[in-house]
């Protein structure tokens, strides 16, 4: 059940990626390689595939309770602006991506044309471009459909429960496929769980009690840890004035609209500041 | 929407989404991200979840509306406070909808 494998000389990183302060974090254990120490891998003990697997969806249980009036909240949401229960299946399945989910169900339901539906998901999800990024160097020598099924099951919770404990080592290098399946199959499962019940009570819920109101309230606990300085605190009222008189914009164009003000609020934030002043 | 406009933008969404969960994991090695969209895209999160909220929270019948009959405004402030203070998904989402529900019965019952 359990083999010791020298994995100290899997650790490398690669050149490349260099340009974000978002991974630059990834370099910082770069001196702390174990090459080839032999006590450091009697430490560690090299758990099969099945234990990481496991370990990973352990780990993500108290996300998935979070997780879990959020998916309610998408399926209540869609049903209660008239999509089916099929089409919000479909979208859970297919699109997999709570936010850009819950910001397409009001456009789709007010009849906006397709391309400002796709812009909107573009720019909610642009986010995910930097995840990506992040996980990058730890995937990197997987076979192409790992990176696609990885990638494909990549969410906001799945990057943040893996990436801190895959950029300290704390995951031997050939089970951080596992373990990240772990997680972020466990969140898929409960995404899809969560819309179907939500879409079963939806019609309850949107009567009387007003759980529409969960949708601001998951983007207020989203916005509020993402305001981590001065610089993104400039992003976010730039957004919010913005979006205080873009919201009646023709074509539903609104969101975007203010969200690209918000991006350029918080540039010139960073130019008035300065780097240091984040 | 008609039925096939609205899976063409599902089918989209998909695949843009896709499209941008693959992006470094499949490219790594090959390209740098532009050093000014690495940029722009650390602002992505703040701005985007700012523009979704504060229409939900400001807009009433189609108007801003900034008074304390404005439930949600309110309820929403109070998610905002109990965010900061708390950083807790479960807790900012019942606390604001304990507000909510509290101002509700308070607004009904005309005190």
């Amino acid at each position: 059940m359990t083999t010791t494998i020298s994995k100290a000389d899997e650790r490398t990183y690669p050149p490349g990626l260099t340009t974000t302060q978002e991974v630059a974090h990834s370099r910082r254990d770069r001196a702390s390689f174990r090459h080839g120490s032999l006590t450091s891998q009697l430490d560690e003990t090299t758990p099969s595939p099945g234990a990481a697997f496991l370990s990973g969806a352990k780990s993500i249980i108290p996300v998935l309770l979070a997780l879990l009036p959020f998916g309610l909240a998408f399926g209540a949401t869609a049903t209660g602006n008239g999509l089916s229960a099929v089409e919000a299946l479909g979208m859970s399945v297919f699109v997999f991506a709570g936010a850009a989910q819950l910001a397409a169900v009001p456009l789709l339901s007010a009849g906006a044309s397709v391309a400002i539906v796709l812009l909107t998901v573009l720019v909610i999800n642009l986010r995910l471009t930097l995840y990506s990024a992040s996980l990058a160097p730890h995937f990197k020598r997987l076979p192409a459909a790992w990176k696609g099924l990885l990638a494909y099951l990549l969410t906001d919770q799945a990057y943040a429960a893996t990436i801190t404990r895959f950029d300290e080592g704390e995951t031997a290098e050939q089970d951080k496929r596992w373990y990240y399946l772990g997680v972020a199959v466990a969140i898929w499962l409960t995404w899809q769980v969560a819309t179907m019940t939500g879409v079963a009570v939806g019609s309850w819920a949107s009567e009387g009690w007003s759980l529409d109101f969960v949708l601001p309230l998951i983007f207020i606990a989203a916005v509020v840890p993402a305001i981590k300085d001065r610089t993104t605190g400039a992003a976010s009222l730039s957004a919010g004035l913005a979006a205080l008189f873009c919201a009646s914009l023709p074509l539903n164009l609104g969101l975007i609209s203010a969200a690209l003000v918000g991006v350029i609020g918080g540039l010139a934030a960073e130019v008035i500041f300065g780097r240091s002043g984040r | 929407m008609n039925t096939f406009a609205l899976w063409l933008a599902v089918a989209g969404a998909g695949a843009i989404t896709f499209a941008l969960r693959l992006s470094f994991i499949a490219l790594l090695g090959r390209i740098e991200i532009p050093v000014l969209l690495s940029r722009m895209l650390r602002f992505v999160p703040a701005a985007v979840f700012t523009a979704v909220v504060v229409p939900l929270l400001f807009y009433v019948d189609g108007a801003v509306e900034v008074s304390l009959g404005n439930e949600r405004l309110l309820a929403g402030l109070a998610a905002v406070l109990i965010a900061w203070r708390t950083r807790s998904v479960p807790l900012t989402l019942v606390g604001g909808m304990g507000v909510l529900w509290m101002l509700q019965i308070l607004g009904t019952s005309g005190i």
